[in-house]
């Protein structure tokens, strides 16, 4: 049938610019600019610039299965989000315009992850708890987690976290434990040992923001750490 | 640390992070010396970034990840050097053979409607303005019209410190009947913008500034609101405000005339 075949050619071809579309999302911002030259060199990436791209990004692959690992929470899914960024990144490689190859990745790798946790979303059709936009870090009196974070800072004394010693699994599970935009910093800072210029490139926000989130996401840590030791101290 | 030092709080975090520009950081090390709760606060946030930064608490990619990646990207790569439209039906791959073919022309033209945008700024600049409003209104809904909260000018100026790579002149017009609310930081046309809130019997006045090289002049109104724009001193201001267009006036020329020209 002729009339059927012509059909699903254009759903076919709509379907494909979805994908374009969507996969204009998930690259970093700014990669658009120089979209004219980089089209041309991605449509059929040289031997040279695959090697390149195993020297330049491939060496990032810890980092980026770290943070997949530590936003998704999922180790399944995590190896999942790094194999896609990796093809994205691969396929956009020409538009990676020199700077910062790890922020760059990095930032694929978070993009990746939100359409992961939007796709969970949509399968469970379940009102997510992490749903809600994002917004209070700079002001935290609305927001139930400052109350926690703004406890006496004189009871969280250096001399508590250097004496009790926190073993590295420990250290995970506190971290798995923070609301995500706060793991996400920490682990950026900390883990990826991204500046606070690299880190505003990946997530986005302005750097003001950084440094408070980074604070703010340093508060909450020491005193659910606190509250670990504490539930530790009483007999079970 | 006690409450008169909550100034001192995100430099301290800037510094164990070694962020700090040199001024900054020769700044807060005079105040560590006199500041016995700072010292004790900064050696807090070392630990604790010490403490997170171990050495097995990152994930590192399992053996089988990494060949997987491999794996998929020498597939990629190999199906990329091969003819791409050898699995597509004829019409599709002559669609993308077209797309391909002509998409440079749309992306030229939107660089060049980009960059004219840019070089239109400010006088037909829409997209700024409406962000300034936007942000505007953003900031009185979210009852987040300031990050640090006083009429004290000698408090919000130093306050930027650190925040902003430049420094906006905070001026006191409390007698001329505009008291000073506050500062905040905020985002504008891709960058970090210094945001003084000033108000008049109920109403908010929101004064943005940047750096800028060129010079501008405009006074238009947007969705009720009124606008102000002038340079002076190589900065940028712009006062969003749903304040009356006289009285808004009123505030630039009194504002203008207190800052450093």
């Amino acid at each position: 049938m002729p009339g059927t075949s012509r059909w699903s050619d254009t759903t076919g071809w709509l379907r494909s610019w979805l994908a374009v579309i969507s996969q204009a999302a998930i690259l970093p911002a700014g990669a658009g600019a120089s979209s004219a030259r980089g089209k041309a060199a991605t449509a059929r990436p040289p031997a040279e610039s695959a090697a390149r791209f195993r020297d330049i990004i491939l060496p990032h692959l810890d980092a980026a299965h770290n943070l997949a690992r530590f936003l998704s929470g999922d180790a399944t899914a995590a190896e999942d989000i790094v194999q896609e960024a990796y093809l994205r990144a691969f396929r956009a490689f020409g538009e990676f315009r020199g700077g910062s190859s790890k922020a760059w990745i990095l930032t694929i790798v978070r993009n990746c992850h939100l359409n992961w946790r939007a796709e969970q979303r949509r399968r469970s059709n379940v009102e997510p708890l992490e749903g809600l936009p994002f917004t209070d870090d700079l002001s935290p009196e609305d927001s139930g987690i400052a109350e926690r974070a703004d406890l006496p800072r004189d009871e969280i004394t250096p001399e508590t976290i250097l004496v009790q010693r926190m073993e590295a699994d420990e250290v995970r599970l506190v971290l798995a434990g923070l609301p995500e935009a706060f793991r996400e910093t920490l682990v950026l800072r900390e883990l990826e040992c991204l500046s606070y210029r690299e880190i505003s490139d990946v997530t986005s926000i302005p750097i003001g923001t950084v440094m408070s989130r980074l604070a703010r996401a340093r508060a909450i840590f020491a005193t659910a750490w606190r509250q670990r030791l504490d539930a530790g101290k009483k007999p079970r | 640390m006690t409450g008169s030092c909550a100034e001192w709080d995100l430099l301290l975090h800037g510094y164990a992070d070694g962020e700090l520009d040199a001024a900054n950081a020769l700044r807060l090390e005079q105040h560590l010396r006199e500041c016995a709760g700072c010292s004790a606060e900064l050696r807090r946030i070392q630990a604790l970034k010490q403490a997170i930064a171990q050495d097995q608490v990152p994930w590192p990619a399992s053996p089988a990840l990494r060949e997987r990646v491999t794996a998929a990207l020498a597939r990629e790569a190999s199906l990329r050097t091969s003819s791409p439209a050898t699995a597509k039906s004829p019409l599709l791959s002559r669609l993308f053979d077209y797309a391909r073919r002509w998409s440079l022309v749309p992306s030229m033209a939107v660089l060049a409607a980009g960059v004219f945008l840019m070089l239109a700024r400010p006088e037909t600049g829409m997209s700024l303005q409406d962000e300034l409003v936007a942000s505007h209104v953003r900031s009185m809904l979210a009852n987040h019209l300031t990050d640090v909260e006083t009429s004290d000018q000698h408090t919000v100026k130093p306050w930027f410190n650190g925040k902003i790579d430049f420094s906006p002149p905070v001026v006191d017009l409390a007698n001329r009947g505009f008291p000073l609310v506050g500062g905040r930081v905020d985002y504008i046309g891709g960058r970090v913008v210094a945001a003084l809130i000033y108000r008049r019997n109920g109403h908010v006045i929101n004064v943005f500034i940047w750096p800028s090289m060129t010079a501008s002049n405009a006074t238009t109104e947007r969705e009720g609101y009124n606008l102000i724009n002038w340079t002076q001193a190589e900065l940028s201001f712009w006062l969003v405000s749903d304040l009356n267009a006289v009285e808004l006036k009123e505030f630039r020329e009194d504002f203008a005339e207190a800052a450093p020209k």
